[in-house]
């Protein structure tokens, strides 16, 4: 039997156990899969793992997809969106959360333990208990920016820092504080040794980070559908209005959501060659 | 180039019950090469920070030539650092890496380049240049932090024990060439390390500290044969001097039967409690049948080829649990015998046991 990379012998119990648990993981997915292919009779008188038993004698259609991207629910446009929500809603918030980490582990400023807690505190705030007084503050009483773009990425942008800001800065605080020493003594600015020396050395936990943030956005339901509008909402809104609420629908909803899966999928593969481990490796000892 | 001067440089850690340098007076010469030596936490890397200016000075004051830079950002002081774990940037390549400061301050890139070629030249990195701290190895990374330093030709180099990450043969090694490249640059240096040898090796003079406070700060060879208290006699040499306590009588010190010879010096002063050190070379070996010398039973005999170092003890009370003897390495010791020895006067160190000052002189 051929042996793995790291020279030790291939363990069957370990393949075997691996398949198993991916097959468990995959179910749903597959499951939503076929179905989004059958047509609604089909989806209402057998499962859809007869459909896989008996693959050609089942009615397969393009249907759904077809429904989906050219009803009259405009999915094209609620795609363009939902990225115009989410890029901004995960970049805004890595970039300040970023700044913060950064005066957080290497700076000195008075009250910097206390602010810290406060931030990490609230990460216990559930998102749903703000939603009315937010409601109120950004509405036609308060700033009335209620229903447009800004909105969302404010508040995606305040729900999402105080988590971004905790892994960062623990993230920061593994880098060795020699090589920021190293730094002040040859001159560079707090701004120039976080651009050329932090940001890049903290690259896995940025990518780490955008993909969740990413993902929790382009996912996102209840935000969107409070603070958008029938005009602009998401991809999730749109998905969620398929649904009838009788559950006639439902057969539109798989192709639907296997449209909204796509672009987290790309993002996933694009971001995942920077979680490189040992970037820092060779800064400092050996 | 510069002097350096600490006055009174003291450094208090917010928080902390007592300073973690009191005080701290030392001047150190052009292009001199001080090492700053003492074991762990006893204030030399906290000194050698204070001079780099990591560290906040919360009274007195430090001058690198005649400017007082007490409370100057690093980057200002003309000071260039390496430190223990050599703080490479991961992300850069080793021209990167050496060229930072330059291109930090804004020097015209060719120069940049330049300056940078002509360090990678004298550590023999030329051909890393284009490769990250990664690819490197300890030794090369060692360099690399060097280099770093010499590109911006600076009045002072701070090191904060550069070698200890270094296998025992490559510090070794090293060690000659950072010795021999600060004589050729002439550049004032300020050294840190907790290895003994190492300071006597590189320093052209060599500070020793002890719980914040410079003990004694003088050549390598002052410091071995005059050791100015008890704590420079145990710290400086190896093997270790033995440090016996004896008792001062009729101007010789009694350990056990054995009367130890002194100089007049120590002979006119001591009084009471004494503490004689012998560092192993100075034994004598007396023939047994003598009867007279001090008595000690070898317990371990250590071959070097060269020297043979015998490990004993003795049954008088206040010598340490070992004596340790250098011999040549052809004579003969064997475990369990017993070895009569004595030494001469001017071998011989002695020290107050309650304030450990040195008696001799």
């Amino acid at each position: 039997m051929s042996k793995m990379r790291d020279g030790r012998e291939r363990s069957w119990f370990s393949i075997v156990t691996m398949t198993v648990l991916c097959l468990l993981w995959s179910i749903p997915t597959i499951g939503l899969l076929v179905t989004s292919f059958r047509t609604r009779d089909d989806v209402l008188t057998s499962g859809w793992w007869s459909a896989l038993f008996n693959p050609f004698g089942a009615g397969w259609t393009w249907d759904n997809y077809d429904q989906v991207l050219t009803g009259s629910l405009d999915m094209g446009g609620a795609f363009i969106n939902t990225i115009v929500v989410s890029v901004p809603a995960t970049i805004i918030p890595i970039l300040l959360a970023t700044f913060a980490a950064y005066a957080f582990t290497f700076m000195e400023f008075r009250g910097k333990d206390i602010i810290f807690i406060a931030i990490v505190a609230v990460m216990v705030v559930p998102i749903q208990v703000a939603f009315s007084p937010l409601l109120d503050l950004l509405g036609p009483r308060g700033l009335g920016i209620n229903g447009q773009f800004i909105a969302v990425w404010i508040l995606h942008t305040g729900f999402g820092m105080p988590l971004a800001v905790y892994t960062i800065r623990n993230y920061m605080s593994t880098l060795p504080k020699s090589v920021i020493e190293s730094a002040k003594i040859d001159g560079a600015t707090h701004f120039q040794t976080f651009w050329k020396l932090i940001v890049p050395m903290s690259v896995p936990v940025l990518a780490a980070f955008a993909i969740l943030q990413f993902l929790w956005t382009w996912n996102d339901l209840l935000i969107a559908k409070l603070f958008l509008q029938n005009e602009n909402t998401t991809v999730i809104v749109k998905l969620q209005q398929l649904l009838g609420t009788q559950g006639q629908g439902a057969e539109l909803l798989t192709a639907g959501a296997f449209i909204s899966m796509l672009l987290p999928l790309i993002v996933f593969f694009a971001m995942q060659r920077f979680f490189v481990r040992g970037l820092t490796g060779g800064a400092v000892k050996g | 180039m510069a002097t350096v001067r600490f006055e009174k440089a003291q450094r208090w850690y917010p928080g902390a019950d007592e300073p973690a340098v009191p005080g701290i007076d030392l001047e150190i010469g052009d292009g001199e090469f001080m090492v700053l030596v003492g074991p762990s936490g006893c204030g030399k890397s906290t000194t050698l920070r204070m001079l780099a200016g990591l560290e906040e000075v919360n009274s007195g004051h430090i001058y690198i030539g005649d400017r007082d830079v007490t409370h100057i950002p690093p980057k200002d002081r003309d000071i260039a650092m390496v430190f223990q774990n050599y703080a490479l940037y991961p992300h850069m390549s080793v021209a990167d890496n050496m060229g930072f400061a330059l291109k930090m301050a804004k020097v015209p890139k060719d120069e940049q380049r330049k300056r940078v070629e002509e360090a990678a030249r004298i550590l023999g990195l030329t051909e890393y240049l284009d490769r990250k701290p990664k690819a490197l190895s300890g030794g090369q990374r060692q360099r690399v932090a060097m280099g770093r330093a010499i590109v911006r030709s600076p009045q002072v180099f701070c090191m904060d024990e550069p070698l200890s990450n270094l296998d025992a043969k490559m510090r070794v090694q090293t060690r000659t060439d950072i010795a021999k490249l600060q004589a050729d640059l002439g550049v004032t240096t300020v050294y840190v390390t907790h290895d003994q040898v190492e300071a006597m090796t590189m320093g052209d003079r060599v500070a020793v500290m002890s719980k914040g406070y410079l003990q004694q700060v003088d050549t390598p060879l002052r410091l071995y044969d005059k050791p100015i208290n008890l704590f420079v006699a145990g710290f400086i040499g190896s093997p270790q001097m033995n440090l016996m306590e004896g008792v001062a009588r009729d101007g010789k010190v009694q350990l056990g039967n054995y009367a130890v010879p002194v100089d007049p010096t120590a002979a006119k002063k001591m009084n009471g409690n004494v503490t004689v050190g012998v560092r192993p070379e100075n034994w004598r070996l007396l023939s047994e049948q003598d009867g007279e010398g001090f008595p000690i039973r070898v317990t371990v005999v250590e071959q070097l080829g060269a020297d043979n170092y015998v490990y004993g003890t003795s049954d008088v009370e206040g010598t340490p649990s070992t004596v340790i003897i250098r011999m040549s390495g052809r004579a003969v010791a064997q475990k369990g015998e017993t070895l009569r020895v004595t030494t001469d006067p001017e071998h011989v160190h002695v020290f107050d046991t309650d304030t450990g000052e040195r008696l001799s002189d």
